[in-house]
């Protein structure tokens, strides 16, 4: 079997772009220069006739010159002639075996094309980095700290001049997979625990006795697929145990309680049924036209937009993976949750993504535990993943934010979301419907499967440790999916499926076995699903992760012109069985059974135990008001305004933010960055839904990790009405807003190891409560969530676990994107008010983290009293009288007022203190509830009614700026002024060069 | 989608006249700008199809694009991009539809690609097509490789159109504001004497400029640091342009980072300046017909 091996590079006397950006990358990390450096992109062609007769040299020439750009590049078959160095050394990185490699998939692809022929046979790329200056013990470290991941790629190094090499990674053995059963019938507690931790089963002794005493009742083990199964569709991934548990909370009084419906059914749902309640009362929509279209039980909460379409949202977070490998688990991260969003009903169109990260700090200095990535090298494969899961796909991003803090670095937080447009009906049927008869066949389509991504849902439901399995990192392939995408969207339109669900955690395990619900039954053969290479035992192939697959219902009338659809559009699909009513989940290879479950034992059989929450948290203590004036004070507000600037979770982080696309589609109104040098993060962004059409989606976010250090109610309020303001600033309309939430939390179940377990679920309780009290007051429903219940990594003896973390997203709407509102100020003469009351809060905000105090007077919300507020701040803002809107959120009014000052050329001139704080810390209070807009001097008088009644008053006015723009304070006593450039100077120097 | 009558009056486009254009919008295999490329043609009021690449290479002929007037090579990520800028997608329609496509440039069709498929007619060698021969497509003579500072940058960009190029899409445009979003924009030449022709014959119809409207290499008024700020080409006709920014993203009024301020100040378009590019195509078309 030949192997050929082609090299490409860049024609010399052009600039080789990898090797100028590895130079640069190198010097900025390592501090090492080598004296020359040249990249070449390396093809093994492992491929040959569908016959099996190898190509002839002369097919192998054509296929390099259909590779090689002949303006741009040079290539060879074999290897190209070696540049001439002093000292050269080689690293070649490519895949580890069973790795997805897209590139040599798509290079496939175009040898077939050159060919005219069906090939056979695999591709693998990888690249060469020819280096001049540098030791072979200098490029082992280089590519040990920069260059490749063990877990996903191989390296390897040797001196000039090199030898032919054609060793390729390939992958599988030509074994025969069997089924294994488990011998769980006699097993004593110890064995059974033995088995759930060797096995990365993720599962408690309690729910391995219910297994144990259900096989023992049907007289049989189980097969290891069905302990699988039962341990993917149980894992707190997909089964969100934790808040689906009673709960016996002992609350910060000392009083205990019971909450017997678990946290999810008493606060996120119970809040939604509170709003629909409230909104059928008040009677805000039109008859059997409710807002919630469809919530909680599909990939993506549906809501109502106009008469033709509906909107779907959903974030996720990939934490774990991230960990492991930031880029292909970043990247995962994003194409997973636009598989989510899009296959939500029967399928809506991918609108625009959001992605949040909250990383330790990249500046971080000194020793990592062992088999922690430095926090930097995650930040990049981080942004790199989804930037490249973004773009690929043709999604925009509308919202991206990061955030800092040392306790993210052992698990980072790695938020994804998607909104799409599903249209209300498709074929003469309501699209968030999914019909699925008895009988309809079970199609697969898309990618392939393989090892990768096994044990992902019981990975990310523990700890990450030193056995931390590396197969449960898998990295996405776009164009596959986006192919797939247009395929399923055209079989959509035309009504050839009946139901849909998309890959995700846990595999054909989770997507079969949950719609085996719709009918109450399936059967599979998996000898019918097409893997990536030959071995994978029956199991492996069920629970599998690997990406870009979908699994679709099809009626057996649509199955030959909807499997002739996907031939045409070379998206590979396979009949893998059929939907049932008989109650299982049946799974065969062939003729080997290899599970067969009742789908009630499946999907209802999990113990649920009572869980212990216990309010304690530790004593700290917390530094008085006049002392933080002093400490401000001593530094003068200019220097405190623009060293918070440069705070990290302050800082622009625009550098990365631009390799995002955010004009694909065409859509975008206001984007995420904006101002009149476009370089200010929006308020809220807004893009249309449709060509031809001026409704608008507006989308806000609200984070605030580090207020849950005081107190996780603070938390829970502050991030729902952050996220409210800030759509509601942009002109989104007050009774058509949705949220999501998402969890992330540290180990809240109490243990020997986790000696304060009780306390973390009692956050989550008084975070819960929080949620709750303010979704209930604004009238905004919650319609889709998520829970990542493990954050925490213990490796070499150090256990890092992150503050609790509640995200909350908003999705708002409005009719006319032309009334859309930026957070820039327009006109000369207009006067700046703050809406809301500003108070002596600062615990857990930016100025205390900055100067290391410690303060427990966190930010607190009365929600009913803002939704008040903001009732009427939305319809002054509708009679046309706001001119633009902005919150007050991290890093208060300093922050606030900053950024209005960079975004317009004009200045803005302070001439009062809010809430009758002293001047130094009246800037830097976090308090909620307020929103700095300004209007016009003739309007001055219905603002001013405004704030009288609802807290706040007119700080100043908008003036003109000899120095294009600026920010000054007339009462301030050290006559503080502050011009555009150096604000600017400060925002962008934070993050700069990282 | 509806035309939009204010629209096509403001471009002194008859909607009757302009229905007559038939626009080919090519789909598939990665590329994404479909939507909106689509949406600006049927603004404008043209009939647009759009098909799947997958369904035109089925019975492929000589005559495959003679029922269209204009094509379009959308933006997007072709087969990802893997290998290079939209390699894989101009060698399989070289391969399969080479043959459809040279008729199509021979009785003179109108072309446009943006970005992605700027890069494939580069590649397909349609553009510059510099001493073509009837009947064939003319070799790749130019390319379009990464961008000096390496990676995707996305950013509005200021362009101005050399008014003595031979470009029908770019008549009567001055200066213009465009997204612009790749990786993959600098344009290079496959000799000096190539690149002196195609400036002798003003076949670079766009240029990336400074604050100053001077042509510019300097990041990021010009985000590939292509020489002269060179952004597009035209072939020696000017019926085919192709460009890395993206006119089809700048439909309406409020795709412009600064749409409040500019209508703050007085300006009352009620459109994208993107469109006019497109409307000049049309009216480019109309003429031949």
């Amino acid at each position: 079997m030949a192997i050929h091996r082609l090299e490409i590079e860049t024609r010399p006397d052009l600039t080789d772009a990898l090797a100028t950006r590895t130079c640069a990358r190198l010097d900025a990390w390592l501090q090492v220069a080598p004296t020359q450096l040249r990249t070449r992109r390396v093809f093994h062609l492992d491929v040959r006739g569908e016959d099996g007769v190898e190509l002839s040299a002369g097919e192998i020439q054509e296929v390099l010159e259909a590779l090689v750009d002949p303006v741009a590049e040079v290539g060879s078959v074999g290897m190209l002639p070696d540049p001439n160095f002093d000292a050269g050394v080689a690293l070649a990185v490519g895949f580890r075996p069973g790795v997805t490699d897209t590139v040599a998939a798509t290079v496939r692809v175009a040898i077939a094309d050159t060919l005219g022929r069906v090939i056979a046979g695999r591709v693998y790329s990888s690249t060469l980095y020819l280096f001049d200056g540098l030791t072979e013990a200098q490029v082992q470290h280089a590519a040990d700290k920069l260059l490749h991941n063990p877990l996903i790629e191989r390296a390897s190094i040797s001196a000039f001049p090199r030898a032919l090499d054609l060793d390729v990674p390939s992958a599988g053995s030509p074994s025969t997979p069997a089924v294994e059963r488990v011998a769980l019938r006699d097993a004593e507690d110890e064995a059974l625990m033995r088995l759930s931790k060797d096995g990365m089963l993720a599962l408690s002794l309690e729910e391995m006795r219910a297994i144990q005493s259900h096989f023992s009742t049907l007289d049989r083990d189980p097969n290891d697929a069905e302990l699988e199964c039962l341990a993917q569709t149980w894992s707190e991934h997909c089964k969100h145990k934790i808040f689906a548990s009673s709960i016996s909370y002992q609350d910060p009084e000392g009083t205990r309680t019971r909450l017997d419906e678990g946290l999810f059914k008493t606060y996120v749902r119970g809040a939604t049924e509170a709003v629909e309640r409230d909104r059928a009362e008040a009677g805000i929509d039109d008859e059997g036209a409710s807002f919630l279209v469809s919530v909680f039980h599909d990939n993506a909460g549906v809501v109502r937009f106009t008469e033709e379409d509906h909107l779907a949202y959903k974030v996720e977070t990939h934490n774990s993976p991230s960990a492991l490998d930031p880029y292909g688990g970043a990247m995962t991260g994003i194409v997973g949750v636009n598989r989510d969003s899009f296959g939500t009903g029967r399928g809506a169109d991918l609108l625009t993504n959001v992605w949040g990260y909250c990383l330790g700090d990249p500046r971080h200095e000194g020793a990592l535990p062992k088999g922690l990535m430095h926090p930097r090298r995650i930040r990049d494969g981080v942004h790199a993943g989804v930037i490249d899961g973004g773009n690929h796909s043709g999604v925009p991003y509308s919202r991206g934010f990061e955030l800092f803090d040392d306790r993210y670095a052992g698990k980072p937080l790695v938020y994804c979301g998607t909104v799409s447009v599903m249209p209300a009906v498709c074929a003469g049927v309501p699209t968030h419907e999914k019909p699925v008869s008895v009988g309809d066949a079970i199609v697969m389509l898309g990618g392939r499967i393989g090892k990768d991504g096994i044990h992902g849902a019981t990975f990310s439901s523990v700890e990450l440790d030193e056995d931390s399995p590396v197969q449960a990192v898998q990295i996405g392939d776009p164009i596959t999916q986006r192919m797939m995408f247009d395929m399923l969207a055209e079989a959509r339109d035309r009504g050839l499926y009946s139901g849909m669900t998309d890959n995700g955690a846990g595999g054909l395990s989770s997507s079969v076995g949950e719609m085996a619900e719709f009918t109450n039954g399936a059967r599979i053969d998996l000898a019918k699903a097409p893997v990536k290479y030959p071995g994978l035992a029956p199991w492996e192939i069920l629970i599998s992760e690997a990406q870009e697959r979908m699994t679709v219902a099809v009626p057996l009338e649509h199955l030959d012109t909807f499997m002739a659809l996907a031939e045409r559009r070379e998206v590979e699909a396979s009949v893998l069985g059929e939907f049932t009513d008989t109650g299982r989940f049946e799974v065969c290879y062939g003729d080997a059974m290899v599970c067969d479950l009742e789908l009630e034992f499946l999907h209802e059989g999990v113990p649920l135990p009572t869980l212990q929450a216990r309010w304690s948290p530790p004593a700290r203590e917390s530094t008085d008001q006049a002392t933080l004036a002093a400490l401000v004070s001593e530094q003068g507000i200019a220097a405190t305004m623009g060293r918070l600037m440069a705070r990290p979770s302050i800082a622009s982080q625009e550098d990365r933010a631009r390799a995002y696309d955010h004009e694909v589609k065409g859509l975008s109104v206001i984007k995420p960055w904006c101002g009149h040098r476009s370089d200010v993060p929006s308020t809220a962004s807004v893009m249309r839904a449709r060509h031809g059409r001026s409704e608008g989606v507006v989308l806000g976010e609200g984070i605030h990790p580090f207020y849950s250090d005081i107190d996780a109610h603070a938390m829970g309020h502050a991030c729902v009405d952050e996220a409210l303001r800030r759509v509601l600033c942009a002109g989104a309309r007050i009774d058509r807003v949705s949220a999501l939430d998402n969890f992330c939390w540290p180990d809240p179940i109490e243990s020997d190891k986790n000696p304060d377990g009780a306390h973390k679920l009692a956050q989550l309780v008084r975070c819960c409560e929080a949620l709750y009290e303010s979704c209930v007051a604004h009238g905004v429903p919650l319609i889709s969530g998520k829970d990542s219940m493990k954050n925490d990594a213990y490796l070499d003896g150090v256990r890092i676990s992150i503050p609790p973390t509640l995200l909350v997203s908003v999705m708002g709407q409005m009719e006319d994107v032309g009334a859309a509102l930026s957070l820039e100020p327009r006109a000369e003469g207009d006067l700046v008010f703050v809406l809301g009351h500003t108070r002596a809060e600062f615990g857990g905000s930016e100025m205390c983290r900055m100067l290391d105090r410690w303060s427990d007077t966190v930010p607190r919300t009365d929600a009913r009293a803002c939704a008040a507020s903001y009732r009427a701040f939305a319809a002054l803002r509708d009679r046309g009288v706001v001119k633009s809107a902005h919150v007050v959120g991290r890093g208060g009014l300093a922050v606030a007022l900053g950024h209005m000052t960079m975004a317009s050329p004009f200045g803005i001139c302070v001439e009062r203190v809010p809430g009758g704080l002293e001047p130094p810390l009246a800037w830097f209070s976090e308090s909620t509830g307020r929103i700095v807009f300004t209007v016009s001097e003739s309007d001055a008088a219905e603002a001013a009614a405004l704030v009288d009644a609802h807290g706040g008053e007119c700080l100043g006015s908008v003036e003109g700026s000899e120095e294009g723009g600026h920010l000054r304070f007339l009462h301030d006593t050290d006559g503080f002024g502050v011009g555009a450039d150096a604000l600017r100077a400060s925002f962008k120097e934070g993050l700069h060069g990282l | 989608m509806d035309f939009d009558p204010k629209l096509c009056e403001a471009m002194g486009l008859r909607p009757e006249e302009a229905a007559k254009v038939r626009v080919l919008v090519m789909t598939g295999y990665g590329l994404n700008c479909e939507d909106e490329t689509a949406a600006g043609f049927e603004r404008l009021g043209c009939t647009v199809e759009r098909r799947h690449v997958g369904d035109l290479i089925v019975e492929p002929s000589a005559e495959t694009f003679s029922r269209w007037d204009v094509l379009a090579f959308i933006g997007g990520f072709s087969f990802g991009d893997h290998v290079a800028s939209g390699r894989v997608y101009a060698n399989r329609l070289r391969y399969r539809l080479g043959e459809g496509l040279a008729r199509f440039v021979d009785r003179g069709g109108l072309a446009v690609g943006m970005c992605n498929g700027f890069q494939t007619m580069v590649k397909l060698g349609i553009l510059p097509g510099l001493d073509r021969t009837e009947g064939a497509l003319a070799p790749q003579q130019a390319s379009l490789v990464p961008n000096e500072r390496l990676g995707y940058y996305d950013g509005w960009v200021t362009m101005r159109a050399d008014a003595k190029s031979p470009c029908v899409w770019t008549r009567g445009v001055e200066l213009i504001d465009l997204p612009s979003r790749h990786g993959e924009g600098q344009l290079v030449y496959g000799s000096k004497e190539v690149r002196t022709q195609l400036q002798r014959a003003h076949q670079i119809p766009l240029c990336y400029v400074d604050e100053a409207g001077e042509a510019t290499t300097s990041w990021p008024q010009n985000p590939n640091g292509s020489e002269g700020g060179a952004g597009a080409l035209c072939d020696p006709s000017g019926r085919l342009f192709g460009l890395m920014p993206h006119p089809e993203a700048f439909l309406y009024a409020e795709n412009h980072p600064r749409w409040r301020s500019r209508r703050d100040a007085g300006d009352g378009r009620a459109w994208g300046e993107g469109v006019s590019l497109l409307a000049n195509g049309v009216k480019a078309a109309l003429s031949a017909r």
